[in-house]
């Protein structure tokens, strides 16, 4: 048996497997051990995966040698290589770096359920995106999300209860969306079959349910992927997870609702329904402005770190949907950049969040006087990071942004105010990163605070690595790039 | 080495001496002082080594990486460029002296993190200096502002903090807002942004739009200090001195100017622009600005702030030099940048001694100093005559040439400016010469001497190098005329 030509399959296979056998693991450590095993063995299959398509072609898989349309089939092409390595590179950092933290804040003996939990997200998460079948999708889909409850409530935190209490709704409902939308398209088209669906699509005669179902799946999976306005899970559920949790769902968990919504549009509705871009263009283009706009204001006066990075991140999400409002190949390529882009920075970022919260117990910026005295490595990654945040050139978040604004400028004369609207943007960026950074190295200490040292070493390391990895792909950001530009060929190929 | 590794290692050396100062000041301050030294001791050997070669018309150039296409990190050794790399790279050492008198002298906290970035700040200004296109000078344009940040907040308390956080705000702002929309647009209608003999916007453009492009890149390089986005620099006077010194009046100033000129030689190219009748508002702000913070300065009552509205009416020389678009105002362009550098670095470093010895910041507590402090009011005064142009000092050279380019424009405006400048130069250091050398303390203050010896000698030397420069000038000329060489 050649192994290669199974990736897809145990892309998915190998951490839903190994799930409920890290339930077992009950000696302490183990569990941890294992489930990062699997997380790091998960991200070598998804770099191989990405090796092998980075020249721009398609790997079909069908399960147990089941033809397309009968069997369940997965197919892995560029655009899907670069979100599995984004999730797989995710869920693998955050689980080397998260012993001490998990630790610290979950009990020993739910540890393996909580591991299980984890692991039980990544296959979702990446069955999501292997998936070449709109009903797997949702399968995936509810995996990964009622994982994901678990994983959010599993803190020592209560209020993280009704955060994950509206997660939960919200999610459903998008879930349920989708499921409606899906339905209705195969009621007209008898398939779920992606590729099946997108060659029947154009035969229906009448489009009415085809367009009530695109309504459904568009808003179902802009629920998902806390699209403004339907956002409001996000910033409750971040900050009350528990920290190795927020590191994990921010890099990549929204990206992967927004990774089916491009998909599902441009290859299934765009070129087949009539005026459908220009449709879609003028229905995400404003939310997706509004969204940069106002979330970043919001993020200018939050008082608490990861609600504040939370609402940053809906603003980035924004940033990903102005890209592929554009239809064009420069709109998405640089879509699919910062979708890379932002998962770096972010993650960095939360990591970063994730050592200073080892150490203080509350996270307001008015409490974090004097970190960077105490915790010098952890403020210098947090630093490296929020300047990728905000798009400094010589880091990764510089690239996408370079690439957007280019981008735009192709959109015609409205273009120069979507420039404006980025720069703008980034200015808020500044200011919000620097309110921290200036609570982390200029803030007097609080009176009567026990002395306290670095973070551990072992979250110090992966946060550091990660920082280390904005300026790399800053500089040399050809790897992804490349898998960008073919993804974005890809979907406009598929559009037509 | 060859020139294209001795770039690199240029801008690697503050990288690595950061590291070797951030380490030694947990060992001692001695050692960290050393380490200060050796870093730059061996900029100096790399960057001046490089000297030869460009007096013979060499160019080296390298390429890091093509971030994207059309899109790469290179550096190329020109000129302008080399003159700025020496300058900054030479002052440091002295500035390094006199930061040390001044720092124990006035016991100040966190001298680790004040050397460190202060060399992180260095390479920043090297890679301003060696920039091969618009995107690497902008990446390093942005790291010299953020490394300087932390200098200017060196205080750490309230009142300094939000200094620093204008400081910030506007070079950010500045930037980010006007700088890299002028970069976007330029390399979206040249397809490239590297700075090339001639420029690269020729015929690319026309006319009102090259007004415009010229406003972006001229206001939003807020380094340069020209009004309105000048508010960062008397701000910027929180700082220790010795980052007054250096970097408000040599390396992140003149980072703005050098970067103007740059543009306006190697994007628009002289030519060009001079052809524009869009690009002609460019004098007439410059000469604004020099008027205005002249007569600004004028109404200042704190020594610091003084130098720094001084210091505002210099730059807007040197882009009004630049603007007039003649090359021998751009040869002036370069000169005064140098001329400016040895006065005003001198003026600091003074203004700094008389703290350090008496904590003086006012100009009406200056009475009678000169008799306490001799040297230090005689290096003042130097610096002070460079200032206004009187021969013998630095000033006079590059006044003459900024003066031959505008008559060779016949730019009547840039000529009365020049003129009424250095009335008003000569009306707000002269009286205060006066008052330091001829009046009588009024009451007996605190009895002091003169600054610490590694001040002192600090002072002394720069105020050395504005007498020389006023003599020994032809290397510089003949390195920028290469800049101009048939054009105009």
């Amino acid at each position: 048996m050649d192994l290669l030509t199974h990736l897809p399959a145990l892309q998915v296979v190998v951490p839903m497997l190994s799930a409920p056998l890290i339930v077992l693991l009950q000696p302490r450590g183990l569990a941890w051990a294992g489930a990062t095993a699997v997380a790091v063995l998960s991200f070598a299959i998804a770099v191989a995966l990405a090796i092998a398509v980075l020249d721009g072609q398609t790997i079909e898989y069908a399960m147990g040698g089941w033809p397309a349309p009968y069997g369940i089939a997965l197919s892995v092409d560029a655009f899907s290589a670069l979100v599995l390595l984004v999730i797989t590179g995710a869920a693998a950092a955050a689980l080397l770096a998260a012993k001490p933290s998990i630790d610290q804040q979950i009990e020993v003996e739910r540890q393996p359920l909580f591991y299980s939990a984890w692991l039980l997200v990544l296959s979702g998460l990446v069955g999501i995106v292997v998936s070449a079948d709109a009903f797997n999708i949702f399968v995936f889909m509810e995996i990964s999300s009622l994982a994901s409850y678990i994983l959010i409530a599993g803190g020592p935190n209560r209020r993280a209860l009704p955060a994950v209490f509206k997660y939960l709704m919200m999610g459903t409902i998008g879930a349920t969306f989708y499921l409606i939308g899906v339905g209705l398209i195969y009621m007209m088209t008898g398939t779920l079959n992606l590729a099946d669906m997108e060659a029947r699509i154009g035969d229906v005669t009448d489009i009415n349910p085809i367009l009530v179902a695109a309504g459904f799946i568009t808003i179902g999976l802009a629920l998902k992927a806390a699209v403004f306005p339907l956002h409001v899970w996000v910033p409750n559920a971040y900050t009350h997870a528990p920290h190795m949790v927020t590191v994990f769902l921010a890099a990549c968990a929204t990206k992967v609702a927004l990774y089916v919504l491009i998909r599902f549009d441009y290859m299934v509705f765009q070129g087949k329904l009539d005026d459908h871009e220009i449709q879609f263009a003028m229905f995400v283009m404003p939310l997706a402005i509004l969204g940069i706009l106002i979330a970043s204001a919001v993020a200018m006066f939050e008082g608490h770190i990861k609600r504040l990075l939370a609402s940053s991140s809906i603003a980035q999400i924004g940033y990903i949907l102005l890209g592929v409002s554009f239809v064009s190949m420069a709109g998405l390529s640089a879509s699919a950049m910062h979708i890379f882009n932002h998962a770096l920075a972010k993650g960095g970022l939360f990591l970063a969040v994730a050592c200073l919260a080892y150490r203080y117990r509350d996270l307001r910026l008015n409490q974090l006087g004097g970190a960077s005295a105490r915790m010098p490595w952890t403020c210098a990654a947090f630093v490296v990071c929020g300047l990728s945040l905000i798009g400094v050139p010589g880091t990764a978040g510089f690239i996408s942004k370079w690439m957007l604004i280019g981008a735009a400028l192709e959109t015609g004369p409205w273009g120069w105010g979507l420039v404006a609207i980025i720069l703008i943007s980034s200015l808020m960026a500044v200011v919000y990163i620097w309110r921290i950074v200036e609570a982390l190295y200029f803030q007097a200490p609080i009176e009567g605070d026990a002395p306290m040292s670095e973070a551990p070493v072992q979250l110090l390391l992966v946060t550091g690595l990660v920082a280390l990895m904005n300026i790399y792909f800053g500089l040399f950001p050809h790897v992804p790039l490349e898998l960008a530009n073919s993804a974005a060929a890809l979907l406009l190929e598929g559009s037509r | 080495m060859t020139p294209e590794t001795a770039i690199l290692v240029a801008i690697g050396i503050p990288l690595v001496g950061a590291l070797a100062i951030a380490l030694a000041g947990r060992i001692s301050p001695n050692l960290r002082e050393a380490a200060t030294a050796v870093t730059s001791l061996s900029l100096i050997w790399v960057v001046w080594g490089l000297l030869p070669l460009l007096m013979d018309g060499g160019r080296p150039s390298v390429e890091v990486s093509q971030v994207m296409p059309g899109l790469s990190i290179a550096f190329a050794v020109e000129p302008l460029g080399m003159l700025f790399a020496a300058l900054a790279s030479g002052l440091w050492l002295i500035n390094s002296v006199y930061s040390v008198g001044y720092m124990r002298g006035n016991k100040e906290q966190n001298q680790t993190r004040f050397f460190a970035c202060f060399a992180l700040a260095l390479s920043a200004t090297i890679g301003v200096a060696f920039a091969g296109n618009l995107f690497t000078l902008f990446l390093f344009y942005e790291l010299l502002t953020l490394s300087t940040y932390p200098l200017v907040a060196h205080k750490g308390d309230a009142a300094t903090v939000r200094s620093a956080r204008i400081y910030l705000g506007v070079l950010l702002s500045t930037s980010i807002g006007l700088f890299l929309p002028a970069i976007i647009w330029t390399y979206s209608i040249a397809g490239t942004g590297d700075f090339t003999t001639g420029g690269i916007l020729a015929g690319k453009l026309n006319d009102p739009e090259i007004g415009l492009l010229l406003g972006l890149f001229v206001f939003g390089i807020g380094k340069a200090a020209m009004m309105p986005v000048h508010k960062w620099l008397p701000a910027a006077m929180v700082a220790p001195t010795p980052v007054s010194a250096l970097l408000h009046a040599v390396a992140v100033v003149k980072a703005g100017v050098f970067t103007i000129t740059k543009i306006i030689v190697y994007i628009f190219g002289i030519d060009f622009l001079f052809e524009a009748s869009s690009s002609q508002w460019l004098v007439y702000a410059a000469a604004f600005t020099i008027i205005t913070a002249s007569l600004v300065a004028l109404r200042q009552t704190n020594i610091k702030r003084l130098l720094a509205y001084s210091t505002i009416a210099q730059l807007s020389y040197v882009i009004m030099a630049a603007a007039i678009l003649k090359p021998l105002a751009e040869v002036g362009a370069a000169v005064h940048m140098v001329a400016h550098a040895f006065g005003k670095i001198t003026l600091f470093f003074a203004a700094g001694a008389i703290y350090v010895a008496s904590k003086k910041t006012e100009i009406h507590q200056l009475r009678g100093i000169g008799r306490r402090m001799p040297w230090t009011m005689a290096a003042f005064t130097i610096g002070s005559l460079s200032m206004i142009g009187v021969p013998p000092t630095a000033g006079f050279v590059s006044k003459w040439y900024i003066l031959a380019g505008a008559f060779q424009a016949n730019n009547l405006v840039a000529v009365f400016t020049i003129i009424a400048s250095t009335v008003l130069n000569a009306a707000y250091f002269l009286p205060i010469l006066y008052m330091v050398w001829f009046e009588r303390e009024k009451e007996a203050g605190k009895e002091h001497g003169e600054a610490p010896f590694l001040v002192v000698l600090a002072l002394c030397l720069t105020a050395l190098l504005t007498l020389a420069f006023f003599l020994f000038n032809g290397p510089v000329i003949d390195l920028e005329s290469q800049v101009v060489k048939g054009l105009g």
